[in-house]
């Protein structure tokens, strides 16, 4: 086994790190720590696409880490947190399945991705094929963060941080997707957001909450 | 040209009714934008079959049989769906439903979202299409809760999660798609997600890749195309919007999402070299159809009716293309004409129906025949072709469905037949009673728009009896190319 470049090195930590802090937002029940963690996964990011960036001379990848930085660990937090002092929501109720459970899961879903990423890591040629895997458990623990909350707010972080992971693969597996994509892509969650705003203040106005257990009329046998 | 008009047209649209879109005259600009985006679509249309495929912008956009006629029939909906919600909206205004405001969000997003359409058909960049399929969810969501009620906003929340969540799986598909195409093509430039680039080497693809983006593909698309078990946002999304909306929701963008699971079919079934994409284009489908069937059963709001016949119909066109062969390719593409046809005109005439009984639940809709003749004779004549009785087109296409199953899938045959047949039950008690009865319906302030109901059904009923030579020239080269030969 080749020794592994201190960049190489920083990389796998990063990774790693990104794991970590999925599995913190999948426990964390106060709605402004988990905007804060979401920017931090989003530096994260932004740190690792510079280093990628740097060691590999893709240029690109510059105008991607910038667009990170102005997206993903500025304007969007930014915004959340603007909507969260204004809707007053600080705290998503008891999670569908109690906190422990749902960690269990997270570990589960954990092992279900490298295995599903293992093909795919066997075929890349990129120095960063190890983190695909990582990538993988992002977007699933994220969807599972999706799917136990009850709160609007909550899931909307999920849903970011899926859109973190996706990215985070891309960028492992290709070292990125073609710059004309990558800022619809960009472009996109961000009019989502922007329509998100509107709509929660629509939701406020109609059930004083943004407690998703208000919907519950539009069932299958109406 | 006639290309960048096509385009430009619905943008600049959205632009002007988004500053204007609350005046009295914003409904006939919205016909006007929708009327310049048909006949330049007529004029690509007629360019492409005079002179073959269309490259535009170093390839960005590709338009070949199978898309031009995707957009032809886009455009047109576009155009009679926007002569509907002429007089549709100005009542809804009147009745203190939407305000002048909601009028601008109105207008101004029905032109984006046709413009999303159009992109998502024309390009051939694998990486925009998932960027315009996107943008056409976040168009609409605004759409679908405009009357802010608590049961449009459970819908409008349902529809941008579940869609929000499902395109993100196909995202994943196109990164995979292209990691596994940047091994042959190479990362310089963007050859590696342009869809003629991809079809030209897809042999070559690492077929384990493929296969797994495929999956991914599928479901983030088949979210979109409202396959089961997908299709929770569907009916809330048709139900609660206004109805021009639902018109588009189920004439275009199913269309168009199921036109991008075909294309991804295309290259992963080149690539695997065997039947595994179309086995599961035929699960789903076939899962759809009978899901869809039973649920028709338990609707007690008309438009919800017609949201789970759309499921039913997206199903069997899933199937169909799932089969694959000329024939079935054929048929399907057949099928995704008069289904968006007739459920558009249906949408239409239950759009008229709702607003003369005051209520979308269908107990309280009644004898619709004694007071207005031709929307009660509209929805009748509508259902009977959606539910596939002899003379209209739909009768074609699930006939050679049918027959192709026979021959290719007998097991699936009895499966599909009994769909249907519970299907045309459950529908054609419902409407029979709306239709026919004593009435409790009222006048309406602004005449009903009623020609873009017959002008369909009329299309719809000329394609039963036959289709004109050039167009079935054209669904057979599409057909081919679908074919992958």
């Amino acid at each position: 086994m080749i020794a592994m470049t201190w960049d190489l090195q920083v990389l796998n930590m990063l990774a790693a790190l990104l794991l970590l802090l999925s599995f913190a937002m999948l426990s964390q029940r106060r709605i402004v720590a988990l905007v804060d963690l979401l920017a931090l996964q989003g530096a994260l990011l932004c740190i690792a696409t510079l280093l990628l960036a740097w060691r590999t001379g893709n240029n690109h990848l510059y105008v991607s880490a910038a667009l990170t930085l102005g997206l993903k660990v500025i304007f969007l937090p930014w915004l959340l947190h603007r909507l969260i002092r204004r809707l007053g929501v600080y705290w998503d109720t008891e999670p569908l399945l109690n906190i422990t459970g749902t960690m269990l899961v997270g570990v589960l879903v954990v092992i279900f991705a490298f295995g599903l990423a293992q093909p795919i890591s066997a075929l890349a040629s990129t120095a960063t094929r190890n983190s695909i895997g990582i990538a993988v458990a992002v977007i699933l623990i994220a969807f599972l963060t999706m799917i136990t909350r009850r709160k609007a707010m909550s899931q909307v972080v999920g849903f970011l941080s899926m859109e973190n992971g996706l990215f985070f693969g891309a960028m492992s597996a290709t070292y990125g997707m073609p710059m004309v994509v990558e800022l619809g892509v960009a472009l996109d969650v961000l009019v989502a957001m922007l329509v998100l705003g509107v709509f929660f203040f629509q939701i406020r106005e109609q059930f004083d909450s943004l407690d998703l257990k208000n919907f519950e009329t539009l069932k299958e046998d109406q | 040209m006639e290309f960048l008009a096509l385009l430009a047209t619905p943008l600049l649209g959205a632009l002007v009714l988004g500053a204007f879109g609350g005046r009295r005259w914003a409904q006939d600009a919205n016909v006007g934008f929708s009327a310049v985006t048909f006949l330049s679509a007529c004029a690509l249309t007629y360019r492409v079959v005079a002179h073959g495929n269309l490259s535009v912008a170093h390839e960005q956009f590709f338009i070949d049989a199978f898309n031009v006629f995707l957009v032809a029939l886009t455009a047109f909906i576009g155009l009679t769906t926007s002569l509907f919600s002429r007089p549709y909206m100005r009542i809804e205004a009147d009745h203190g439903r939407v305000s002048g405001g909601q009028l601008r969000l109105y207008h101004s997003m029905y032109q984006l979202f046709m413009a999303t359409m159009l992109i998502a058909l024309t390009t051939n960049n694998m990486g925009l299409m998932w960027v315009a399929m996107e943008a056409a969810t976040l168009s609409t969501v605004l759409l679908v809760t405009l009357y802010r009620t608590p049961a449009s906003l459970e819908a409008g929340w349902k529809y941008f999660i579940l869609c929000g969540v499902g395109i993100s799986q196909a995202l994943f598909g196109t990164i995979l798609m292209y990691f596994a195409a940047e091994k042959v093509l190479g990362s310089e430039g963007v050859s590696a997600l342009l869809w003629t680039h991809l079809n030209a080497v897809k042999g070559e693809l690492e077929p384990s890749v493929l296969g797994l983006a495929f999956v991914f593909l599928l479901v983030g698309y088949g979210t979109k195309v409202g396959l089961a078990p997908l299709h929770n946002w569907l009916p809330d999304a048709h139900a609660e919007g206004p109805t021009p909306i639902s018109a588009v929701l189920s004439g275009l963008l199913l269309n168009v999402a199921m036109y991008a699971v075909v294309r991804c079919k295309v290259l992963v079934e080149g690539s695997l070299h065997s039947s595994l994409p179309g086995r599961m284009l035929m699960g789903f489908g076939l899962l759809s159809v009978v899901l869809a069937a039973f649920f028709l059963w338990r609707q007690r709001d008309v438009k919800r009716l017609f949201a789970y016949s759309s499921i039913e119909h997206m199903g069997i066109i899933a199937f169909a293309f799932g089969m694959g062969g000329p024939v079935a390719n054929f048929a399907a593409l057949l099928h995704m004409t008069v289904h968006s046809l007739t459920k558009s005109s249906i949408f239409f005439a239950v759009g008229h129906a709702t607003q003369k009984a005051g209520s979308q639940v269908m107990d309280n809709i009644r004898g619709l025949i004694t007071l207005s003749p031709t929307v009660g004779w509209g929805l009748m004549m509508g259902t009977l072709a959606i539910l596939g009785t002899p003379p209209f087109g739909v009768f074609a296409s699930e006939f050679l469905i049918l027959t192709t199953a026979m021959k290719q899938q007998p097991w699936a045959t009895p499966i599909l037949l009994l769909a249907l047949g519970v299907a045309f039950a459950a529908i054609f008690g419902r409407v029979q009673s709306m239709v026919f009865g004593d009435t409790t319906a009222k006048r309406l302030p602004h005449p009903p728009a009623l020609i873009p109901v017959f002008a369909h059904l009329g299309l719809v009923l000329m394609l039963g009896f036959f289709i004109p030579p050039y167009l079935a020239d054209w669904y057979r080269a599409a057909a081919r190319l679908i074919g992958g030969e």
